[in-house]
């Protein structure tokens, strides 16, 4: 399989050739796709979302980079309320959240299938306000789950999406199309009606239509979404090996487990808001530990920890717990052991990512109420 | 690759290779609409039609000269005298439900059908370009429309040559020109037909922006025909008679005299463009602004 990669990259040659060309035929514009952005746009971003926390963002090292993104639907619901997102190149990104808090109505505003009512953003450096058609055939795209037609085959359905593609190599389509195929494994089930597709082959082969062509980035929602635990396990293998390949991976899900395994940094959204912005060890050291204690006299083990000055104290049948914060927890063993507390287990816990994720976006309506 | 060769290529081979691109996309969208089963099963049902009609006629052979009179009785009654006429009378009759319905189905599907089953956010990141994806749906529901005429006529030219004697053709004026001449003027009410149904696929593809429910639309599109054949039937708003969208639909007949009634078939054909013109733009406004929420 060396000729398509070969195709490929000349295609990918190919298309710089063409950028130059248009960029150096064209006056230098003021407001064009690639003059800094004024220092008017760095107002209003809340520094805390920011990554590192640099007051001044170089949008130009990010895959996607968006400034107060809002987007309010007719029926006045804020679906995405002024997020900004840093997605840095060469990064696979995680966007986490729950179902309905705004992760695809963001896909769906970066691949300029709806408009949005407040910000701006850039797709690889580029404006959409110029454009976003110039740009796209570098993005691969798979919103909301596949979406081709019943009556043809996978690969008459791959050949429908390339001949949309007015930049695509037509001499090469039917050896990228069976590259692409072959990447995702379909290429037994090529000549099967999509209809009979399983829904992971259906997965697979929305996955297939981004993989066409070389792409800087690829996005990529809820991909797992219906698969059983086989299907995931090929969609992150596939995943980590787009990225391997130095695309940007923009991947959205509300599996943590999931984006744990595959990606260095992650968003969270919450009710449209991204309420944490960061690489991955970033949002695993957020979060206070906790100290358990195991013990037959949970009282009085209580009572030392509340001496040395812990709160959050909670005491349960045989243990007890309390917030351990800057405590070093081998000199609270040592006291207890002093005050003949009987310990007879100790553990600091770190809070899961399960626990950070619903800290950030709330409990589910069943677990709190 | 030097700049210097790309710089070179570039200018004369962009048009080209856009035309190139755009032919392949056109291609695939008549493959989408040709191959999908419930199109060719609706193409065979056009197709009956004429058969059916030879068939009726062939066993209950009307008298020669009979029928008379405006509609579909001037033609029932010469197609035992000359097959052409069976083509014609198809046309006629298909003219008042079913090739509407078929183009209704079609240019309903066009977009919302699209949006229904999600592909339209594929073709639009790939990207395809709105502007661009519009036309090729336009265009494609004039092929269509030219398609679905024109199986109506040439099965009903066939069905007439096998069922009856085919000749000389005596006009509705009562000239009589050679066959040669009677095909020409056969060719030019289906161009004339397409031209009518291009401006209802034209309103059907302007409502289907407007929702992903292919149906929905289909079922408006056939709602505005019955509706301005209501309205046209009813002398006390003779006024709105000829904005009607229907109105020039049958004027077709003004080919078949001798001389050609060209003032009907012209005021036809305006109607039939500023219907497309109007409705072509309400599509496209309203297709560039649309969120794509399916």
């Amino acid at each position: 399989m060396t000729l398509p990669h070969k195709l490929a990259r000349a295609g990918r040659l190919a298309r710089q050739d063409v950028t130059d060309v248009v960029s150096s035929g064209q006056a230098p514009d003021p407001l064009s796709v690639f003059a800094p952005p004024g220092p008017g746009l760095q107002t209003g971003v809340p520094p805390g979302v920011q990554p590192g926390g640099h007051p001044q963002r170089d949008d130009t090292d990010l895959a996607i980079a968006t400034r107060a993104l809002a987007m309010r639907f007719r029926g006045g619901q804020l679906a995405v309320d002024h997020i900004d997102l840093a997605v840095p190149l060469g990064s696979v990104y995680g966007f986490l959240g729950p179902n309905g808090s705004g992760k695809t109505t963001t896909i769906r505003l970066l691949l300029g299938l709806m408009h949005p009512t407040f910000g701006s953003f850039r797709l690889l450096g580029a404006d959409p306000r110029a454009g976003l058609d110039a740009v796209l055939p570098r993005v691969g795209a798979l919103v909301e789950g596949p979406a081709f037609y019943p009556f043809l085959s996978g690969r008459q359905n791959l050949a429908r999406v390339d001949a949309a593609d007015r930049t695509a190599d037509i001499g090469t389509a039917p050896a990228r199309i069976d590259h692409a195929l072959d990447q995702v494994g379909l290429l037994a089930a090529a000549d099967k009606r999509y209809r009979a597709y399983s829904l992971g082959m259906k997965q697979r082969l929305g996955i297939a239509a981004g993989l066409l062509r070389p792409r800087d980035l690829m996005i990529l929602d809820e991909p797992t979404n219906g698969l059983d635990p086989q299907g995931t396990r090929e969609i992150r293998s596939l995943v980590k090996q787009i990225a391997a390949d130095g695309t940007t991976v923009f991947v959205s899900s509300h599996l943590l487990a999931e984006v744990e395994q595959i990606c260095s940094h992650v968003g969270v959204m919450s009710t449209g808001k991204l309420v944490f912005q960061g690489t991955l060890t970033g949002l695993r050291s957020r979060g206070d530990s906790r100290i358990r204690i195991r013990t037959t006299e949970p009282a009085r083990a209580a009572e030392v920890l509340a001496a040395i000055g812990l709160t959050e104290i909670t005491t349960a049948d045989a243990e007890v717990s309390a917030a351990l914060g800057e405590h070093p927890p081998e000199r609270i063993n040592a006291r207890l052991v002093h005050a003949d507390v009987p310990v007879a287990g100790l553990e600091t816990i770190r809070p899961s990512l399960e626990d950070l994720f619903v800290e950030l976006t709330g409990e589910g309506f069943n677990v709190s109420g | 690759m030097s700049a210097d060769n790309a710089i070179a290529l570039t200018p004369a081979r962009a048009p080209a290779a856009a035309a190139r691109h755009w032919l392949r996309l056109f291609r695939s969208e008549l493959r989408i609409v040709f191959l999908r089963p419930r199109n060719l099963l609706m193409l065979l049902v056009l197709a009956g039609g004429p058969v059916f009609l030879g068939v009726v006629l062939y066993f209950n052979t009307p008298q020669p000269g009979s029928g008379g009179g405006p509609g579909a009785g001037a033609f029932i009654g010469q197609v035992a005298d000359n097959g052409v006429f069976l083509s014609l009378l198809a046309i006629f009759l298909l003219l008042t439900l079913i090739l509407p319905l078929a183009v209704a189905v079609v240019s309903g599907e066009s977009v919302a059908g699209e949006a229904g089953i999600g592909t339209l956010r594929t073709l639009l990141t790939v990207p395809a370009g709105r502007t661009r994806l519009l036309v090729t749906k336009w265009l494609m529901v004039l092929v269509f429309c030219f398609a679905a005429t024109m199986i109506v006529a040439i099965v009903g030219l066939v069905m007439g040559a096998l069922l009856f004697p085919i000749g000389p053709v005596t006009l509705l004026s009562g000239n009589t020109v050679p066959l040669a001449a009677g095909l020409l003027r056969l060719a030019m009410i289906v161009g004339y037909v397409t031209a009518a149904l291009a401006a209802l696929g034209t309103i059907g593809i302007a409502l289907s922006t407007f929702t992903q429910h292919a149906i929905a639309v289909m079922a408006a599109v056939l709602v505005i025909v019955t509706a301005s054949d209501i309205a046209d039937a009813v002398s006390q708003v003779a006024v709105i008679h000829p904005y009607l969208p229907t109105h020039f639909w049958f004027s077709f007949d003004a080919l078949l005299r001798m001389p050609i009634g060209w003032p009907d078939v012209m005021h036809g054909l305006e109607s039939f463009a500023v219907y497309t013109v109007i409705f072509g733009l309400i599509a496209w406004f309203r297709f560039n602004r649309a969120d794509v929420t399916t």
